[in-house]
């Protein structure tokens, strides 16, 4: 918000700017508030193979907070978001302060290596991360009979969320180094001076300068990745066809109401689910985004 | 596809009346012909040679390998017609797709590939053409039993048979020979030797078995189950009937001891498995040659067919694993030109022949019996006639099996619970009651009369 | 003109370091190398396995080469593979690509300039919604998107995939951003005195000045839309308007089931050409979209 702020001097009163905004307003009303508000009244309704649809008015609702399969799809996600998030922005905030720290040989070709595999298409990013993972023939078997154990199962339930958060780390870790290695060429060159004059050394300037700095973009960062963790679908799904037995259908909340929908018919309850997911899942991004500014405000 | 005309008509109001009319008049009677008149068999097998003569535009959505060769063969004979082939990938997707195409009410093709499995639950909501009107049940006497059941029930007939599974073992002959095992006959010898073979090289599996949905149902199929029994509404769930249970107790004997390997079905892990020993048997339906012939290259010469081990020596009870049908989309908008082109995809001399030429196994009894086709000496199977021992499991299928008519969702959350019994090498009784359960509640939320005895 | 000084684009292409506290680091250097091993070891294993046949796909070590070197036969059979669907749906996504990243900047571009530039009423409404709309989980939203678009007959047409990607909150947010310090109020006012128009001014002005922004917004947009996976999945069911993403896990499917044939090898060598444009673009294109980034990623 306080980018809002910030406006310079309001330039003219009319609707000009309205004019500019418009064409983007009406796709946004035709792809976002009219599902929303379509979903809203789905969710009221239940279809049934035999009798149709009928108003059942917030039945959906009770049964979705009682649907032990929903929680279980929700403690998984969050678990998830808990140790892969952290996990993912610590790595890319380590590779963004060191190719930003001018120590390094070969920045520039480290900075794109990590960055490139953001570009691979998720699902390519999975087939080859499935491919890989095979402990029968795979590079996990190779990699087992080269130490002579059998430890390296990454399809099985004990090893699959770390398998899962391999491969959003792997895609993203090199997106979320480039926020932060873009904040921090943008602290300004006198800071540092400063700094060197008096006498500070490469930690304190990290801790006193850099940290700092990147506040915000840690924000907006951990916002996208709060989001992405609630979404997560792809990555199960398509290694679900590999491991059906251990990924089950209601994986993730997505999962869940993807299945809901084109498994079972159930279009009605799974537009609850999703009602319920974004409400979720803004609630928290808003809560990091207000800590997030009230702590930069300090 | 009458709504959005009539709306126009309404717009323009009283000078549009007379369309309006003749709109409604032709819905009528393209809905009468299609439900009203099943008295006159032969009259609806001319009504598809005129659809045939006069030709048209529809669409065929399928995974079968040969489609293409096929439409191409149609087209040929029946210049008029224009199919447009739709290759949908595979089964799970393909019900995903129609249901979709179904539910958006435009968009759906006019003949569609669905699995003997998944057919009850296009037909229970009335996606589906009768075929009876156009006398479709004077082709009964072409097809094996098995499968002419799974397509003719509840008071009409709703596609016909492609393909069919009968279902038999498969045996690696290097590995039974290297570690001196027998071939089984039944399945209390089929644990002895999956036994001996453990012992002898943990690495190595006498069966795999990622636990999937069609091979349990098949196999409580054999065990004489009848789990799903459904009457219109009313469906009776039983997945510890004594068929069930028998099943499933003698598979924990291999579940519960960690005989099963567990490499995902379908993978390349599987494939490569079933190249290099690593699976030494498979219990599956008779189109399986097909898939290792053409996928499994280095199995060549190693594989032998022998038939489905049993509970009873001297008793051969066999059960059908997938195989799929062709049916009509209620949607269609040339529903006697699609029914004619189906009629002729899986019927006609010529298309069969292409359909065998790919490796698929059939439904025609004309063409189960053929000498041709049962002295036909494999070399991918060391010279087995290896179609003698299929046919011959597609006469002992135990008949009267159902499934449910949401048997893909009921799939599709068999991985949530008996899956997890495999997994954990635990009862696969508990997997199944837990099945049952969701099954039940699915059904009653749905709308039917569940009952579980 | 000091402002101008200060934009973004300065910034990203300034060669100052920011460690003038000691000489190369050998420690920092090798943490950087397992970096760079982790980010590209898959994509040398994609390289390495689009030269395998399928048979040596199954039965050699996955990091290095094995068997016969197939990778232009590979790619040749991609290419001829069920005639030719591969550059079908290689057309399918640029297509997509062209028309939603391209719309999607259009309309982003053009709103952002809105809200950076101009007072009008409503604005800290629509502000409101669009911050919100970055939260909403865009699958959350797939399953009433497809109801709806099926209700009026969209689904399984080129418009369910593109209308939905020309929506780009993060885009109409990153040039707002990007334009409140980039196209500085004394230059539109002057091209105002001289008689030129609001949209002339924009298309003159705006957009030359807002170049970088556009063009991360554009590269952003181009990776979406090419990675897209969950919309065509749920909303299209003719292969012939697949995108590569989903005629590629089709491919991957086609292992599976009663009439299976197994194509792995097809599937990883056009993985990997699926690949190569949007790095490609990405590498060619670097110096605009770091900038861009950085006023992003320190307003907020």
């Amino acid at each position: 918000m306080s980018a809002l702020a910030t406006t310079v001097r309001p330039r003219r009163r009319s609707f000009v700017g309205l004019g500019f905004v418009a064409p983007f307003l009406a796709v946004f009303a035709f792809v976002l508030v009219i599902p929303v508000g379509y979903s809203l009244y789905l969710s009221l309704f239940q279809d049934k193979l035999i009798g149709g649809r009928s108003f059942v008015g917030l039945d959906n609702f009770t049964r979705l907070f009682a649907d032990p399969k929903f929680w279980d799809g929700l403690g998984r996600v969050s678990l998830f978001l808990a140790v892969q998030v952290p996990v993912m922005l610590g790595l890319a905030l380590v590779a963004a302060l060191a190719i930003d720290s001018g120590r390094l040989r070969g920045a520039s070709f480290f900075r794109i290596s990590v960055f490139l595999p953001y570009a691979v298409p998720g699902v390519v990013a999975v087939l080859m991360w499935g491919f890989m993972y095979g402990d029968q023939f795979g590079l996990a078997a190779n990699i087992n009979s080269l130490i002579g154990s059998h430890v390296l199962q990454p399809l099985t339930p004990k090893w699959i969320l770390l398998a899962i958060g391999n491969i959003v780390t792997w895609e993203f870790v090199g997106y979320n180094m480039l926020i932060f290695y873009s904040a921090l060429r943008s602290v300004p060159g006198e800071l540092y001076e400063a700094a060197a004059i008096d006498g500070a050394g490469s930690w304190r300037v990290v801790f006193s300068i850099k940290l700092p700095a990147l506040r915000q973009a840690i924000v907006i960062a951990t916002i996208f990745s709060i989001i992405g963790s609630f979404q997560l679908f792809n990555e199960p799904n398509i290694l679900r066809t590999l491991i059906p037995s251990v990924i089950s259908t209601y994986f993730t909340p997505n999962m869940y109401a993807f299945n809901l929908s084109f498994a079972g018919q159930q279009y009605t309850y799974a537009a609850t689910l999703a009602i319920v997911m974004g409400v979720f899942t803004a609630v928290i991004a808003y809560v990091v985004q207000l800590r997030g500014s009230r702590e930069a405000n300090r | 596809m009458s709504t959005p005309v009539r709306h126009r008509a309404r717009a323009v109001a009283a000078l549009a009346v007379g369309a309006l009319v003749s709109v409604s008049l032709a819905a009528c009677s393209s809905s009468s012909s299609s439900s009203g008149s099943s008295s006159d068999a032969s009259a609806g097998a001319a009504s598809l040679d005129a659809a045939l003569a006069a030709g048209g535009e529809i669409t065929y959505w399928t995974w079968t390998p040969s489609a293409k060769d096929q439409v191409a063969a149609f087209e040929k004979a029946y210049p008029k017609v224009k199919v447009n082939l739709v290759d949908t990938g595979g089964a799970g997707d393909n019900n995903t797709k129609l249901q979709n195409a179904i539910k958006a009410g435009s968009g759906a093709p006019d003949v569609v590939q669905i699995e003997y499995q998944s057919l009850p639950q296009f037909v229970l909501p009335g996606n589906l053409l009768d075929l009876t009107p156009y006398g479709i049940g004077d082709l009964q006497s072409k097809y094996s039993a098995s499968t002419w059941g799974a397509v003719a029930q509840n008071k009409g007939i709703w596609a016909l048979p492609q393909d069919s599974g009968p279902m038999v073992m498969f045996y690696n002959k290097t590995v039974f020979d290297k570690y001196g095992l027998t071939v089984p006959t039944t399945w209390d010898e089929y644990i002895a030797q999956a036994k001996k073979l453990h012992a002898a090289d943990p690495t190595k599996f006498f069966a795999n078995d990622p636990g999937d949905a069609g091979y349990t149902t098949s196999m409580i199929w054999q065990a004489g189950g009848h789990p799903f029994v459904a009457d219109g509404q009313n469906v009776k769930i039983n997945l510890q009937d004594s068929g069930s249970t028998k099943w499933a107790d003698m598979w924990n004997q291999l579940n519960e001891a960690g005989l099963l390997g567990a490499i995902p079905g379908w993978s390349d892990q599987w494939f490569q498995g079933l190249g290099d020993g690593t699976i030494a048997t498979l219990v599956t339906g008779g189109w399986m040659p097909g898939v290792l012939e053409a996928s499994v290259p280095s199995g060549s010469g190693q594989w032998r067919v022998a038939p489905m081990p049993t509970y009873d020596a001297n008793n051969l009870v066999t059960a059908e694993n997938g195989g799929s049908s062709e049916a009509v989309v209620k949607q269609s908008a040339n529903p006697a030109l699609a029914a004619a082109f189906l009629r002729w995809l899986n019927s006609d001399p010529e298309s069969i022949k292409i359909f065998l030429a790919s490796g698929g196994f059939p439904s025609t009894t004309a063409d189960l019996e053929s000498s041709d086709f049962l002295n036909k000496e494999s070399a991918y199977f060391g010279g087995q006639k290896i179609n003698q021992v299929i046919v011959d499991s597609s006469k002992h299928v135990a008949s009267g099996w159902q499934y449910l008519p949401w048997q893909s969702y009921a799939n599709s959350i068999f991985s949530d619970t008996v899956g997890k019994s495999f997994l954990n090498h635990t009862d696969i009784n508990e997997g199944l009651k837990a099945w049952q359960e969701q099954n039940v509640s699915y059904g009653q939320e749905q709308g039917f009369t569940v009952s579980t005895n | 003109m000091t402002t101008m000084n200060r934009t973004p684009r300065t910034r990203g292409t300034r060669t100052t370091s920011h460690g003038p506290f000691g000489g190369p680091s050998t420690r920092l250097t090798l943490v950087m190398v397992l970096f760079a091993l982790y980010a590209l070891l898959p994509l040398a294993w994609l390289v390495i396995n689009a030269s395998k046949t399928q048979p040596a796909l199954f039965s050699s070590f996955g990091l290095w080469f094995s068997g016969p070197f197939a990778l232009i036969d590979n790619i040749t059979q991609v290419f001829a593979y069920d005639d030719g669907i591969y550059l079908r749906w290689l057309g399918n996504t640029l297509l997509y690509v062209v028309l939603g990243a391209g719309g999607a900047t259009a309309l982003a571009t053009l709103a952002g300039y809105g809200l950076a530039k101009y007072e009008f009423p409503g604005k800290r409404a629509v502000w409101a919604v669009v911050l919100g709309a970055i939260a909403i989980p865009g699958t959350a939203l797939a399953v009433p998107t497809f109801l709806m678009f099926s209700q009026l007959h969209l689904t399984n047409t080129i418009w369910a995939i593109v209308v939905p990607s020309l929506v780009s909150p993060f885009g109409l947010y990153l040039i707002w951003v990007y334009a409140l310090d980039a196209v500085p109020n004394e230059i539109l006012e002057a091209a105002r005195i001289d008689g030129a128009g609001e949209l002339r001014t924009f298309a003159t002005i705006g957009v030359r000045l807002l170049t970088p922004g556009i063009v991360t917004v554009l590269l952003f947009a181009v990776v979406a839309t090419w990675n897209n996976y969950f919309l065509p999945l749920i909303m299209l069911n003719d292969p012939k308007l697949f995108p590569l993403t989903i005629g590629l896990q089709q491919w991957n499917l086609k292992a599976t089931g009663v009439s299976a044939s197994p194509i792995y090898n097809l599937v990883i060598a056009g993985s990997l050409l699926a690949i190569v444009p949007i790095i490609a673009v990405f590498l060619s294109l670097q110096r605009y979209w770091q900038s861009g980034l950085a006023a992003g990623s320190v307003k907020a």
